[in-house]
């Protein structure tokens, strides 16, 4: 297939199983602050990952252009640039464009042409399309991976932005030029992989939209979660579990409109014995979310943190098999596999706790609401 | 007149040192093998008669009887196999269409042997059913495509009636009157202790069965026996049965002399006439006709009650199936061509259809291409032989499985596959009621429980293994099974990969 490659089979071709390490900081004041914490954190953990990828979600490091889509894009040949950015101005207005910045670094090697485009649906393009700006957007991102080869959009949301490479995630960190930006959330990825593709496409986070996904598992539910979603338009061309999991978040969150902690719901949902001891109203509507959308069930072990647009949400598998960390100081909360990883960044947090399997941390920031119904607090499933 | 000797298919080996001449075989078989010689004193066999059941086998004190294949032949020939030339020997005789009854025995790949099931190693933790909740629940029903929420943004939490399986497996359809009045009460005990559904087949339900209604599935065939709003709004769910495996395209056929009394009041049809029931259902003769009847048992249980449409598994299942997705029915079960029957012509049964995993692969990935696949649930039968068959079932795609030649072998069942002589020496295919008595429900019923229940263990321990801890991550998971000594066609049929790859 593609022919942009180094060492085949890369993801997508195979699946390959992962072992990982994952954190995030959010202020919930909204202060904004460098990506440098997340690699202070990150690279405490060093032992978690091995060096096949590493990346870093920031949120609001785009405030001069909070309205447009960012678009970030690896190339792996001029040719594929040039029919992307065909595809772009076919179907969006391109405010601004630019190489994403990045500093030479040893252990990063092998580097695509890395492209950022502020864009916006073209008005009549939309109209005509019936769809709302959002799933206007995700279809095009979708139609880019899957047919324009040597080309591969990483990052889709607006005020956010994902970066990512084959490597260490503190010298992805450094490659990048975190420290020059400013978010008021961010989360990283360290990444073991049990065999080496080595693309950067391959490396997380995932995202799609505002949804950006870091994880740390292997989920055995992967296939019955696969086929359920791409019923309705996906398609999981990657075959990592991150990026099943953000689709189906986008799908239940976006789509469906279930709020976050309804999403955790339906993904880590309670047992049936713990749904049966609930009060009647809460069995029911657990009954229902477990049984609509049984299929989209995730079984065997994972943590993630999810970024979304305003807020953070960390979740275990059910049996909690994969660690998991949660920590509060002022305004700030962190998330990780180790505590370690925090401790790093904040000595003496106000408190510290290890939630438990099943039960979403959900953050977002002060006077924002997190989920649909809107009665999120600002912490809620301790 | 041509002669046509058909020498027995088994011997009748009775050792002579063994036997006390105690007659219980004499009583127990049927069919009359077994006699007492006054003039010698001994025992004999008409080895003519014998179906090879066991019965006696199983019942002799002195464990002096056992029943060998005869090794009686004619010359060798691959062709012209000794079967194939009795078969017409008995034609050309008879003039008649031969009866078959059980699945058929032919040699036919059976692809769940061909299917290997994956474990965890290292990366991921298998998960121990002992130590930690291990769910094989299963909601059987149509699956809200859209999230609909009150005024004050609650979930609204109505959804289509659903079945509710504790167990993913049911007992699939048997009439009254192709099985007796005790095998019906063991599946009815039995499937409402398991948390389970029975099915009542298209012989109707006899009233004394209608406690069981919360997990009795009761089913409208073609010739409509025994249905009436009472019938209809006894059941858990209906059965629209469009066609079994074991006979795809054609109808059933129970003799009169088995409508005695009872069955004749079941099915409302008189004492001793022939229950047949066409090949088609004449109101049906396309989809759009399906849809009317779908609809028409919806208005007549005023929508609380799932409807399944039963279709055996032929060519073109897959378009079928989405057709049936599409009529408005909750269930669709597809019955696979090595599916069971009381009776059966022997030429449809063994090569009328197609095998149930290949048909279950191609309708799961069809009605997920086609994104309907929520509008419906799967539950796939014909020959289920054993919790690995369940489990591989599952993870091709189906909800869940119907069983019923498994559960006979549980009542005692020994599959001689001489159902339609009525002679069932086990009480389960007969309605003699000196045989009927010999199959005691209560321990029937015991037996159905242990059988599925130890099912249900093997299940959670393989789930485990896979680091699966809920029964609806097994579904449709193919990433779970690999092929072994399957050709690239079969495989991507299957939708899965061979093993090592
Ligand atoms: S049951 Fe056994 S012991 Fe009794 S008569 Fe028959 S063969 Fe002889
Ligand atoms: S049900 Fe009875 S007659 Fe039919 S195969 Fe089994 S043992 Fe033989």
């Amino acid at each position: 297939m593609n022919g942009y490659h180094q060492r085949t089979p890369l993801e997508g071709e195979v699946r390959i199983p992962s072992g990982c390490a994952i954190s995030g900081i959010i202020s919930r004041s909204g202060k904004r602050f460098s990506g440098r914490e997340a690699i202070s954190s990150i690279a405490v953990m060093h032992d978690r990952s091995n060096g096949l990828g590493g990346g870093f979600a920031g949120y609001g490091i785009y405030p001069e252009y909070a309205d447009f889509y960012a678009l970030h894009v690896f190339y792996y040949s001029s040719e594929a640039k040039r029919s992307c950015e065909d595809f772009l101005e076919e179907h969006f207005d391109l405010i601004n464009l630019s190489k994403i910045p990045t500093t030479k670094h040893h252990a990063i090697t092998d580097e695509p042409l890395i492209w950022r485009y502020f864009v916006t649906p073209l008005p009549t393009k939309l109209a005509s399309s019936q769809l709302d700006e959002n799933e206007y957007t995700a279809r095009c991102v979708i139609k880019i991976n899957r047919e324009i080869d040597g080309a591969y959009v990483f990052s889709s949301g607006k005020n956010m932005g994902v970066f990512k490479a084959v490597g260490y995630p503190e010298d992805v960190g450094e490659f990048y030029r975190l420290d020059d930006y400013e978010g008021y959330s961010w989360t990283v990825h360290g990444r073991y992989p049990t065999n080496t593709p080595g693309w950067w496409g391959g490396a997380h986070p995932f995202s799609l939209l505002d949804y950006s996904v870091v994880h740390n598992g292997e989920i055995s539910s992967y296939d019955a979660n696969r086929r359920f979603i791409e019923m309705f338009g996906y398609s999981c061309t990657l075959m990592t579990d991150t990026e099943v999991i953000t689709y189906m978040i986008d799908y239940l969150h976006r789509k469906q409109g279930l709020s976050f902690e309804e999403v955790a719901n339906v993904i880590a949902a309670p047992f049936w014995s713990t749904i049966e001891r609930k009060s009647q109203e809460e069995k029911e509507v657990c009954t229902y979310l477990r049984n609509t959308f049984a299929s989209m069930l995730i079984t065997g072990p994972f943590s993630i943190i999810l970024g979304f647009s305003g807020g953070l949400m960390a979740l275990n598998d059910r049996l909690k098999l994969r660690s998991l960390v949660a920590a509060e100081k002022d305004d700030r909360v962190y998330l990780a596999s180790e505590e370690a990883a925090i401790r790093v960044i904040c000595p003496e947090p106000d408190r510290l706790w290890y939630p438990s399997g099943g039960k979403p941390v959900i953050v977002t920031l002060e006077g924002q609401q997190g989920g649909q119904d809107g009665h999120q607090l600002p912490v809620s499933g301790l | 007149m041509g002669i046509n000797y058909l020498y027995p298919d088994f011997e009748v080996v009775r050792n002579q040192d063994r036997c006390i001449s105690c007659r219980v075989c004499e009583r127990q078989c049927a069919n009359e093998v077994h006699s007492f010689d006054e003039a010698t004193g001994r025992m004999k066999a008409d080895e003519s008669k014998c179906v090879n059941c066991h019965r006696c086998v199983s019942l002799c004190p002195t464990r002096a009887l056992k029943i060998v294949k005869t090794d009686h032949t004619f010359k060798e020939n691959a062709n012209w196999k000794g079967e194939v030339i009795q078969d017409i020997y008995r034609q050309a005789e008879s003039g008649g269409v031969l009866l078959a009854s059980m699945g058929t025995p032919k040699d036919y790949p059976v692809y769940w042997d061909k299917m290997l099931v994956n474990a965890s190693q290292v990366t991921n933790p298998s998960i121990d059913p002992l130590r930690e909740p291990m769910e094989t629940r299963t909601y059987l029903g149509q699956k809200e495509s859209v999230i609909k929420r009150d005024a004050n943004g609650k979930i609204i939490t109505k959804t289509a009636p659903q079945l509710k399986l504790e167990i993913p497996i049911m007992f699939s359809a048997m009439s009254y009157g192709s099985i007796s009045y005790n095998a019906h009460k063991s599946l009815a005990l039995a499937a409402q202790e398991l948390g389970i559904y029975y099915n009542t087949g298209e012989g109707g339900l006899h009233e004394d069965f209608y406690q069981y209604g919360k997990n009795t599935i009761v089913q409208v065939a073609s010739g409509r026996f025994g249905v009436h709003p009472g019938y209809l709004n006894a059941g858990a769910a209906i059965e629209i049965k469009m066609g079994q495996g074991a006979k795809p395209g054609i109808g059933g056929h129970l003799p009169g002399s088995k409508i005695g009394e009872d069955i004749s009041k079941t099915r409302m049809i008189p004492l001793h006439s022939d229950a047949i029931s066409p090949a088609p259902h004449h109101d049906i003769y396309s989809i759009e006709d399906l849809r009317q009847l779908v609809f028409a048992l919806k208005e007549a249980t005023a929508y609380t009650k799932p409807i399944i449409v039963k279709v055996a598994a032929v060519h073109n299942i897959s378009a079928i199936a989405s057709g049936i997705a599409r009529s408005g029915a909750d269930i669709i079960a597809i019955d696979g061509f090595r599916g069971g029957t009381g009776a059966a012509p022997a030429r449809t049964r063994d090569n009328v259809g197609i095998p149930i995993e290949l048909a279950l692969a191609s309708v799961d990935e069809r009605l997920r291409q086609e994104g309907i696949r929520g509008n419906v649930s799967l539950v796939v039968g014909g020959s289920i032989r054993s919790s690995s068959d369940v489990l591989k079932a599952i993870a091709l795609g189906a909800d869940a499985v119907y069983v019923a030649t498994s559960a006979l072998i549980a009542l005692g069942c020994h599959l001689c596959r001489t159902c339609h002589s009525g002679k069932c020496n086990w009480g389960i295919a007969t309605q003699n009621p000196e045989l009927v008595k010999r199959l005691n429900p209560e321990v029937g019923s015991e037996r159905l429980v242990n059988l599925i229940t130890a099912w249900n263990h093997e299940l959670k321990e393989m789930m485990g293994g896979m680091g699966i801890n809920s029964i609806e991550a097994l579904r449709g998971n193919r990433l779970m099974l690999r092929g072994i000594g399957l050709h690239e066609t079969e495989l991507n049929i299957l939708g899965i990969k061979h093993a090592g790859a």
